[in-house]
């Protein structure tokens, strides 16, 4: 079902009678999804402390459009599956994804659910693309608020580009080492090597 | 009226009607993440549940016996991740005791305090949520920027904000840094203030007193029976807080009080969690007073901390004391111990068995919130379906420490 | 204190207590299997003992000694303040006819507590009103503290889904994403040498 439309979109982009309007039409339909993406945090384990740091008002991730979290999967299109999921977890993290309508995105957010962490026992599925298809895989343990503020933006370039391949966060380089960025002056008071 | 009518009593003639069975998932918003609970409802009053967890079980107890005994430490932070801290220090506690050894003031002094500042972040997580759960936002993001500052200074002192894996058995990983008493006591500052903004509109506020006075009481008898410990024990009127009744380390050297409710409900479980932040940084501020500039953090043997980097690389002790602790891992004597500590939820005990090796035979984490959940059917039984919500909110289950 | 514990549970169950010891101020008797209930029931009504709360549970696995699994009981008196470990040995070699007397009709916390002593073990309390899997799922086989179960032997509810080259999946490049701050040390290193 949601591949068809995806196709359908694709030969209004590229097809033989692409036409200014129906470009700028897909394009303007995409900055709408990505700037108005309802999302479902399906939360779990210690990354949802780091959610709740995400959505709260210093990283805010509602200035990116993602405000409004729909506890219903019928109205939401982006499922953030926050935690390690277990087996006994699973079923229900494929009910909840089969019951979304399309156009819909899954962001893994945090180690265990993009590969399971160090978490290789009986009780843990090792990563939610055993279960589910994803697009975005926010590394961390539990990921800094900014690594998963990037995951959000990368989502947002690919549905801007109508671009389904997955992609992973990958970390940056501290601010802190590099005050050229002009970003927060962040406070170190630790010498760099450890003395015991 | 017809004959018929006069005859019959309106009580027979009602239609007989079933319980509704309701599922209150495990993806649900206020369920915090892993616990179903299976109500027959009769109208909004509810007849039996049946409260199932184990939606976020990981295997803690299985993963501790394939490391070492350090190894373990990353587990216990994630066990109950909003104070992980204690979890970590409770961990260490267990292993010394087995060990025999104690650890030097300084490193007490640093233990007291990070424990308390993660006791803060657990608090204020707890209430946060519950006043969102009733729909006060506001508290909740206010409560919010006063965990972001506790986190900030667990960052400057540990390199992570929630997960830090800080402990050590002998010690921590690093010494406090240069900073830290002043940053700590400007985050006690603050959240001090915070604490008077939210009060100010949570406790006069007469839609949230309704909806947590009276509601998911539980009685004295019933609490001690399951099990329950920490700040649920304490709202029903049982001053019993591990740091007084039994003191490890320096909590008998500090002076603070032991907030305790009267009637046992959701609201003097509130209620008590509020004043333990603030008795919280009573100690804090103590502790720091306290804290010397200088000295060793670490137990001075070589059998269980690893020397200095220097000294791995120019002399051939230090290598091989190093090899030996992390290859090997470091060897606790064979026997079992049980030592507890007041977590966030309660008497957080580690019955730890070794046999010798430095692998761990068996971890046994004592969770408070495990027992505490296990009274969630008598509290919710025979209560609203809108009470739900607060009473479960007020016991604080954290899903990593009930599932383990 | 607890010391005088110890000796009255020898006094009044002479025959019954197998072993007693004393490690690191942490009382421990092991008393016979069949009377794990009638020792426990007198520890909370003894007045000199009242041992208001059952507070933890469990048992400890040991394959290569007979009885097998040693059920492990830690009790604590609110007035008094003092505790005592009670252990009890059950199980054949493979783990069968692991039976001990429930303790929930005495302490309410037994309840859960024996439940996941089943689940992670495979020790039946007889009389337990609702002895059934707590942590795992009902279609579990097995009992995963034992030490023959392997840790990584998983039992998956939902059947994976089979994807190749899942694992390969590469970092954002640095034309997604945010702006500024993309470089990693080593592009940043390059570029100084760029500069200089």
């Amino acid at each position: 079902m949601g591949t068809l439309k995806e196709e359908e979109a694709k030969i209004l982009e590229t097809g033989q009678g692409e036409g200014f309007i129906t470009t700028k039409a897909s394009d303007l339909l995409a900055w709408a999804q990505k700037y108005s993406l309802f999302m479902y945090p399906f939360v779990t384990a210690c990354c949802g402390m780091e959610f709740m740091a995400v959505s709260s008002p210093r990283y805010d991730f509602s200035r990116f459009g993602s405000e409004a979290p729909r506890f219903s999967p019928r109205q939401s299109d982006l499922l953030w599956v926050v935690g390690t999921i277990v087996q006994r977890q699973a079923p229900i993290l494929r009910r909840i994804y089969e019951q979304m309508a399309e156009p819909k995105w899954v962001l893994a957010f945090g180690t265990c659910a993009s590969c399971g962490g160090f978490y290789d026992n009986y009780a843990c599925v090792a990563g939610l693309d055993k279960i589910i298809p994803c697009d975005i895989y926010v590394p961390g343990c539990p990921p800094r608020p900014e690594a998963v503020l990037d995951g959000l933006m990368l989502l947002m370039d690919k549905i801007a580009s109508r671009d389904r391949t997955p992609a992973t966060v990958k970390p940056r380089s501290d601010p802190r080492e590099d005050q050229s960025l002009g970003l927060v002056q962040l406070r170190r008071s630790r010498p760099s090597t450890p003395s015991v | 009226m017809e004959p018929i009518d006069q005859e019959l009593d309106p009580a027979e003639i009602e239609l007989p009607t079933e319980p509704m069975l309701l599922n209150v998932g495990p993806a649900h918003p206020a369920m915090h993440g892993t616990v179903r609970i299976v109500m027959e409802l009769s109208g909004e009053s509810i007849e039996r549940c049946d409260v199932q967890v184990g939606y976020l079980h990981r295997g803690f107890e299985k993963m501790c016996e394939r490391g070492t005994w350090t190894q373990v430490f990353p587990y216990v932070d994630r066990c109950n991740y909003v104070s992980p801290m204690l979890n970590n220090v409770g961990f260490a506690l267990a292993c010394e005791k087995l060990l025999g050894i104690e650890v030097p003031e300084r490193c007490q002094w640093y233990r007291m305090a990070l424990g308390e500042l993660a006791r803060m972040s657990d608090h204020l997580t707890c209430t946060g949520a519950m006043a969102m759960e009733l729909g006060a936002f506001t508290p909740f993001l206010w409560m919010i920027k006063g965990r972001e500052m506790i986190w900030d200074l667990m960052e400057e002192e540990t390199g992570a904000r929630l997960t830090h894996s800080f402990g050590r058995v002998g010690g921590m990983a690093h010494p406090p840094t240069d900073g830290f008493k002043a940053h700590a006591e400007a985050v006690s500052a603050h959240i001090l203030e915070i604490l008077a903004e939210v009060e100010q509109l949570l406790l006069g506020n007469r839609i949230f007193l309704d909806r947590l006075e009276n509601v998911g009481v539980i009685s004295v008898e019933d609490a001690i029976s399951l099990g329950w410990t920490g700040p649920c024990l304490r709202a029903c009127g049982i001053a019993y807080d591990v740091r007084k009744s039994h003191p490890y380390m320096k909590y008998g050297e500090v002076e603070f009080d032991v907030p305790v409710g009267q009637t046992g409900d959701s609201f003097d479980r509130f209620i008590v969690r509020v004043e333990e932040l603030k008795q919280s940084v009573r100690i804090i501020r103590q502790c720091l007073a306290r804290l010397s500039d200088s000295g060793p953090v670490n137990v001075n043997d070589p059998r269980v901390i690893l020397p200095p980097k220097e000294e791995v690389y120019s002399s051939i002790e230090g290598t091989i004391q190093h090899f030996k602790i992390v290859m090997e891992g470091l060897k606790l004597p064979a026997g079992e111990v049980y030592a507890f500590t007041e977590g966030g939820n309660g008497e957080l005990g580690f019955y730890i068995v070794s046999d010798g090796s430095g692998t761990p035979y068996r971890v046994r984490i004592r969770p408070p919130c495990f027992y505490v959940t296990g009274g969630l059917e008598r509290v919710i039984t025979g209560a609203m379906m809108a009470d739900v919500v607060p009473a479960f909110g007020s016991l604080n289950m954290i899903g990593g420490e009930c599932d383990r | 204190m607890a010391k005088a514990l110890v000796d009255l549970i020898k006094q009044k169950f002479p025959a019954d207590v197998l072993e007693a010891h004393s490690q690191r101020g942490d009382e421990t008797v092991v008393v016979y299997a069949p009377r794990w209930k009638d020792v426990a029931r007198f520890l909370r009504d003894e007045p000199r003992a009242d041992m208001s709360m059952l507070v933890d549970l469990t048992a400890v696995d040991f394959p290569d000694r007979t009885p097998r699994f040693e059920v492990v009981a830690h009790f604590y008196s609110l007035s008094k303040g003092h505790r005592l470990r009670l252990k009890a040995r059950v199980g054949d070699s493979d783990g069968g006819n692991a039976e001990i007397d429930t303790l929930s009709d005495i302490w309410a916390s037994a309840n859960w507590a024996e439940r996941e002593c089943f689940d992670m073990f495979g020790v039946r309390f007889a009389g337990h009103p609702d002895l059934r899997r707590i942590l795992l799922y009902p279609e579990f086989e097995g009992h995963p503290l034992r030490k023959d179960y392997p840790a990584d032997r998983i039992q998956p509810l939902v059947p994976y889904r089979e994807v190749p080259d899942i694992d390969k999946i590469p970092p954002f490049r640095t034309d997604e994403g945010m702006s500024f701050g993309r470089q990693t040390h080593a592009q940043r290193a390059s570029d100084d040498d760029d500069l200089n």
